[in-house]
């Protein structure tokens, strides 16, 4: 049994729609990993989306490589499963150094993307293009040390200890909060009048 | 702040002088807090599960008066770090002491509280001591539920040796208008690399 013979069913389909776009395609312990060229990644994931047949309609993870590599800038990794199916594809796509660090956002594909690429953002610097909130989400949001699993990160930080407890010393608790965060009280001027006046009158409601 | 009574300053006169009347009453309160101590728990890692094995049954904290965990800071007199401090939790452990009353006191639980321990890196506090004063450490990975109650002995045997005399006891440490709570060069002092950090240079 040939390693290309272990790939998952529907690979073939996928060269055959997507042809150039299509870098490489190998099986490692088992699992089967294409590369897609950047520039066509989110008409791919489209498509392994919605092609009956394929519907992999369920995002595992996004996830970022970097290779300490003069060539290759970052891999951004999509890890994705057919729940139907009951089969998984990885999907890599490596980035140009000499372009900015820029893929397409998939979260009009998944919503469960959302996070995902706010992590992937906030510790390799990847900008997905089209997120609706690509914010910092595990570190701070005034974080101005750059992003930390990049390898040419220093692993105590850019900083020098004392600033960066200064830095922190001066953080507001109520900042790393978003708005939908914040309590109902801050959105009171925001919501419709019948609701502003049950609420001005305390009225609560009859718990039956 | 030690078992023995600082020297006065030359020319200011202390508070209250030490007499008969204050010691005995120094040694009444000083009674009634050691065995009354209501800890604000601070657990973020794995030093919380051995506070809570001390709290528990077969350890039973409350043979030292402090089975009531005060889990607002304003109604705590012992704060006990137990786990390692990333820098994200270091304004809210900050807002926690200044909102707790005095008479008030640190416990510092285990390595990564008291020194960062394993955790050199970019994401973490360097020991609570460059955030808030901490009158006792507890070293160990965790420590076992032995360590923090012997810790909690000394901390009793501190408080025993306080007295009302002494006006240094009470005051409260602030964030300076530098933003420090402890001097800059301190704190780069006291995070230095160590143990097998050496080797790691900071373009590594």
């Amino acid at each position: 049994m040939t390693a290309e013979s272990m790939l998952v069913p529907g690979v073939e389909a996928l060269r055959a729609a997507f042809g150039g776009a299509v870098l490489r395609q190998t099986v490692s312990c088992g699992d089967s990993i294409v590369t897609v060229d950047r520039d066509r990644a989110h008409e791919v994931l489209a498509w392994l989306k919605e092609t009956p047949g394929q519907e992999f309609d369920y995002l595992t993870d996004i996830t970022a490589v970097d290779y300490r590599d003069p060539e290759r800038a970052l891999e951004v990794v999509y890890q994705l499963r057919s729940l139907g199916r009951r089969v998984d594809l990885r999907i890599k796509v490596p980035l140009d150094k000499s372009q900015p660090l820029e893929v397409d956002s998939v979260w009009d594909l998944w919503k469960g993307a959302d996070w995902l690429e706010r992590e992937v953002y906030d510790l390799f610097g990847v900008v997905f293009k089209g997120h609706p909130d690509l914010r910092r989400i595990l570190m701070w949001e005034t974080y101005a040390e750059g992003h930390p699993l990049r390898k040419d990160f220093p692993l105590r930080g850019n900083f020098s200890r004392a600033e960066q407890t200064r830095q922190a010393l001066a953080a507001n608790p109520e900042a790393h909060y978003s708005m939908e965060e914040l309590s109902i009280a801050d959105a009171f001027d925001e919501l419709p009048d019948d609701m502003k006046r049950r609420l001005a009158q305390g009225e609560r409601g009859e718990i039956r | 702040m030690g078992l023995t009574l600082p020297p006065a300053e030359s020319g200011e006169v202390a508070a209250v002088s030490p007499n008969w009347v204050t010691t005995r009453l120094d040694a009444l309160v000083n009674w009634g807090r050691a065995n009354s101590l209501w800890p604000m728990p601070f657990g973020t890692a794995c030093c919380a599960i051995e506070f809570m094995a001390t709290a528990a049954g077969r350890f039973d904290i409350s043979r030292f008066g402090m089975e009531r965990m005060s889990f607002s800071p304003r109604q705590a007199d012992v704060l006990i770090c137990a786990g390692r401090l990333p820098f994200k939790l270091a304004p809210i452990i900050r807002r926690v002491w200044d909102q707790m009353p005095q008479p008030k006191w640190a416990i510092s639980m285990g390595a990564c509280a008291s020194t960062g321990g394993i955790f050199d890196t970019y994401a973490m506090v360097q020991g609570i001591d460059t955030i808030i004063p901490v009158d006792v450490y507890v070293p160990g990975c965790p420590p076992r539920p032995e360590g923090l109650m012997y810790g909690i002995m000394l901390l009793q045997k501190k408080i025993k040796g306080e007295s009302i005399a002494d006006p240094t006891l009470r005051q409260e440490f602030l964030v300076d208008e530098r933003g420090f709570f402890a001097p800059p060069e301190k704190v780069d002092e006291i995070s230095e690399p160590f143990g097998n950090s050496v080797h790691q240079t900071r373009s590594a």
